[in-house]
């Protein structure tokens, strides 16, 4: 009776489901209520969870819950711990969620809500969900060992180097793009900065609280933190309309650079306990307590979406980012539909926490669910803005002009009626002076999500307080990851270049350490620094090369997933890491070979750059560069990002080649072949 | 009735609490001692503020640690 029960529940949900996905594909015309999205978004991760990742679990996986997990075998009350699986889940999704599935649906709404939303359903299921499982529960199987150990043991030690690598020039891309978000958003904000400039003072104090005053208080610190960053907020609306004070904290967009890449050198130098933890603390708390408020804002508010469905944009042409709904929808939302990034994660701290190999299936796969929410609420964000007012905001400033009336004009052009009038009221509303061209996504989220939340909490000035709220918790957690990912980058240099000199190496040493810092720094600033002149805006530039790049890291994961698939003779389940590996390697290869090789100068960067040296050979300027040195410079930084798109796609190739070649040699062998540890029986382990 | 609701109300105050300092990479300092009395009775037991300065240095020593 209760499985009958249980069975219908289920064919429920799947028709409520489906009913709500057909209200957002078919009503055209009329605004629909992102309730719907909602809804349907829920309905298709409960049946895929139920389903899929049943089916992942038991069948092409088998979990085996009496056999003993690392945390069990090698318990060493610190790194090694067998954990309540909800405290694991809440670890584990803490460190996936990051600012990549908040930016990446913003930018991909120039297309209209519906390719972004199918993507991200169909890819988290499908892609996403199914590399952080698979990679988990492959770590858990090998005593929680990185991928960059898994690769080297199971498809060999040139493969592990190559990924390495791989890695490495990922995560400068990753520092620079989104820096390049954080200063797009601070640009001649003295609101924003002065908030954002806040939170070092804050953190120091917090640093100093934690170290001397109340030792390991964590709990009670961040509660003190988060009031007075709330105050700080506050403040900054004074300090805005200050016209003394305001000037001190107006920057334009090459001065916040500099300032971001001091600022990332100092604070990858200074001991941890000072300033990196304490705002890691804050803004950790912040990213979750965000993420609960916006969604109850959406089901509490119940927006519309302003944004068609689809919009004429899908062809390529659009000012967000160029390029076509095939590839390049699918390498704009990279975080949200599927993250290679963590793979690392899922075979970091994680694995080495799991109680028992079950659990896997909720962290791995139930977590990635619950960032893929987070980008659909992201997405929501982004839509329920008028598409004008989005289209103003987004598109750079060589597209749409820099006053009221130009962007309108332009964007009226382009089928989205706005008067100038609504944009310059939307700037005040918010406290800005304007609206106009704030790429790289966190404006407008902060817009939207302040739009919401205004629509619960209402009050004189409040949409000006939620939109400078929003901006400060993106800004916070981008700026902890700026700080802690450098000071990974500087311990990955030091490992490499320690091959070559050994001194190197030292991590205790002043020198080796500055060295390396300052490579770090130099090498994320470089883009970051380009992105920030780039006439373009940046993002344009930028985005679609950390999306490939973190593509391409998913495809090298799950190539490692097909492998150890074949060694565990499991062959029968291949497709389920081989069809999204197959579909992102013919994204990023495709996105890879028209960035590189194509003729279209919008996407290309090689026939970009051949057209402004053809011109600059005949001394002519083409716009937007206005001097002959600018022009140089494009063409310059053309060239490298183009070498860089290349790197990319001759690693997935070169993986692709490793792969199969484990592949083959594991097809040979009758026996399984896979490296893991061998079975322990949980039941004989003394707890 | 009611003992049982405060015992339910303590029980989740102290698992939100483990996930908060799980989350930010703190790991239950209770179950650390617990794991050195039963298994290294010969070390000395480190103070909360000694083992959670040691967290601290320990997390950030590398190895990933957050995504994008």
């Amino acid at each position: 009776m209760n499985s009958v029960a249980a069975k219908f529940g289920w064919l429920v949900l799947a028709v409520f489901g489906a009913f709500c996905l057909g209200i957002i594909a078919l009503d055209r015309g009329e605004p629909i209520n992102a309730i719907w999205l909602v809804a349907a978004t829920v309905s298709v991760f409960f049946i895929g969870y139920r389903f899929y990742a049943r089916f992942i679990a038991e069948k092409a996986l088998a979990l085996d819950a009496s056999r003993a997990t690392p945390a069990v075998l090698r318990n060493d009350g610190l790194d090694y711990v067998p954990t309540d699986r909800w405290v694991v889940f809440g670890h584990h999704f803490a460190a996936i969620a990051g600012a990549g599935p908040l930016v990446g649906p913003v930018l991909a709404a120039q297309m209209g809500y519906l390719p972004g939303t199918l993507w991200i359903l169909v890819g988290v299921i499908l892609a996403g969900a199914v590399q952080d499982f698979m990679i988990l529960f492959l770590s858990v199987r090998r005593d929680g060992r990185s991928l960059g150990e898994m690769v080297r043991s199971e498809l060999g030690a040139t493969a592990g180097v190559i990924a390495m690598i791989g890695v490495l020039m990922i995560m400068f891309i990753i520092l620079a793009v989104l820096a390049l978000v954080v200063v797009k958003a601070l640009a001649i904000s003295p609101w924003g900065t002065f908030t954002v400039a806040m939170t070092i003072p804050i953190a120091l104090f917090m640093g100093l609280y934690l170290r001397f005053l109340r030792p390991g208080k964590v709990l009670e610190v961040s509660l003190i933190g988060l009031v007075l960053l709330l105050l700080a907020i506050w403040l900054g609306g004074k300090v805005a309309g200050d016209p003394a004070w305001a000037p001190l904290f107006t920057y334009d967009g090459k001065a916040l650079a500099w300032m971001l890449i001091a600022y990332g050198f100092c604070a990858s130098v200074l001991p941890v306990w000072l300033l990196l933890a304490p705002r890691d603390y804050l803004s950790t708390f912040l990213k979750i307590g965000t993420v609960v408020l916006l969604a109850i804002g959406i089901l509490l508010a119940m927006p519309d979406l302003q944004m068609p469905a689809l919009t004429k944009f899908i062809d390529g042409s659009g000012p967000v980012f160029s390029g076509s709904l095939f590839p390049f929808l699918f390498i704009t939302i990279a975080c949200g539909a599927v993250s290679g990034w963590h793979s690392l994660i899922a075979s970091g701290t994680t694995p080495k926490l799991l109680a028992n190999e079950k659990d896997a299936r909720l962290i791995g796969y139930g977590a990635m669910l619950v960032e893929a929410f987070v980008a659909i609420m992201a997405l929501i964000a982004a839509c329920v803005l008028q598409p004008g007012v989005y289209f103003a905001m987004n598109a750079p400033a060589a597209l749409i002009g820099t006053t009221v009336d130009s962007a309108a004009l332009a964007i009226g052009q382009w089928g989205f009626a706005i008067t100038p009038d609504v944009l310059a009221q939307t700037a005040k509303d918010i406290g800005e002076t304007t609206i106009l061209s704030r790429t790289g996504g966190a404006p407008t989220l902060a817009v939207g999500m302040a739009q919401i939340l205004h629509g619960i909490f209402t009050g004189d000035g409040m949409m000006a307080f939620w939109y400078h709220y929003a901006i400060l918790f993106e800004a916070l957690f981008i700026l902890t990851t700026v700080d802690a990912g450098t000071r990974v980058g500087r311990f990955m240099i030091q490992e490499l270049a320690g091959l070559a000199v050994p001194a190197l190496k030292r991590t205790e040493s002043w020198a080796a350490n500055l060295i390396a810092t300052a490579l770090c720094v130099g090498c994320w600033g470089w883009f970051l620094y380009q992105g920030v002149v780039d006439p373009l805006g940046g993002i344009n530039t930028l985005w679609p090369l950390f999306g490939i790049a973190n593509q391409m890291l998913a495809a090298i994961a799950l190539t490692l997933a097909c492998v150890c698939l074949i060694k565990m003779k499991r062959d029968r389940y291949l497709w389920i890491p081989l069809l999204p590996a197959t579909w992102l390697i013919v994204c990023t290869l495709t996105a890879g070979w028209q960035k590189v090789f194509g003729g279209d100068i919008k996407v290309s960067f090689v026939a970009h750059a051949q057209k402004f040296s053809a011109a600059l050979d005949a001394e002519q300027i083409l716009a937007p560069a206005k001097t002959l040195d600018e022009m140089r410079r494009i063409v310059r930084n053309d060239y490298v990002d183009a070498a860089l798109a290349l790197v990319f796609m001759l690693l997935v190739v070169a993986m692709i080649g490793f792969g199969l070649r484990a592949a083959f040699a594991a097809r040979r062998n009758a026996k399984p072949t896979a490296r893991e540890t061998p079975h322990v029986a949980l039941a004989g382990v003394q707890p | 009735m009611m003992t049982r609701l405060r015992d339910l109300v303590s029980k989740l105050w102290r698992r939100s609490v483990r996930i908060a300092r799980q989350i930010i990479g703190v790991p239950d300092y209770d179950t650390y001692i617990a794991h050195l009395r039963a298994h290294h009775p010969e070390r000395a037991l480190p103070t909360y503020r000694e083992f959670f300065d040691a967290r601290q240095e320990a997390r950030y020593k590398g190895g990933g640690g957050r995504c994008c």
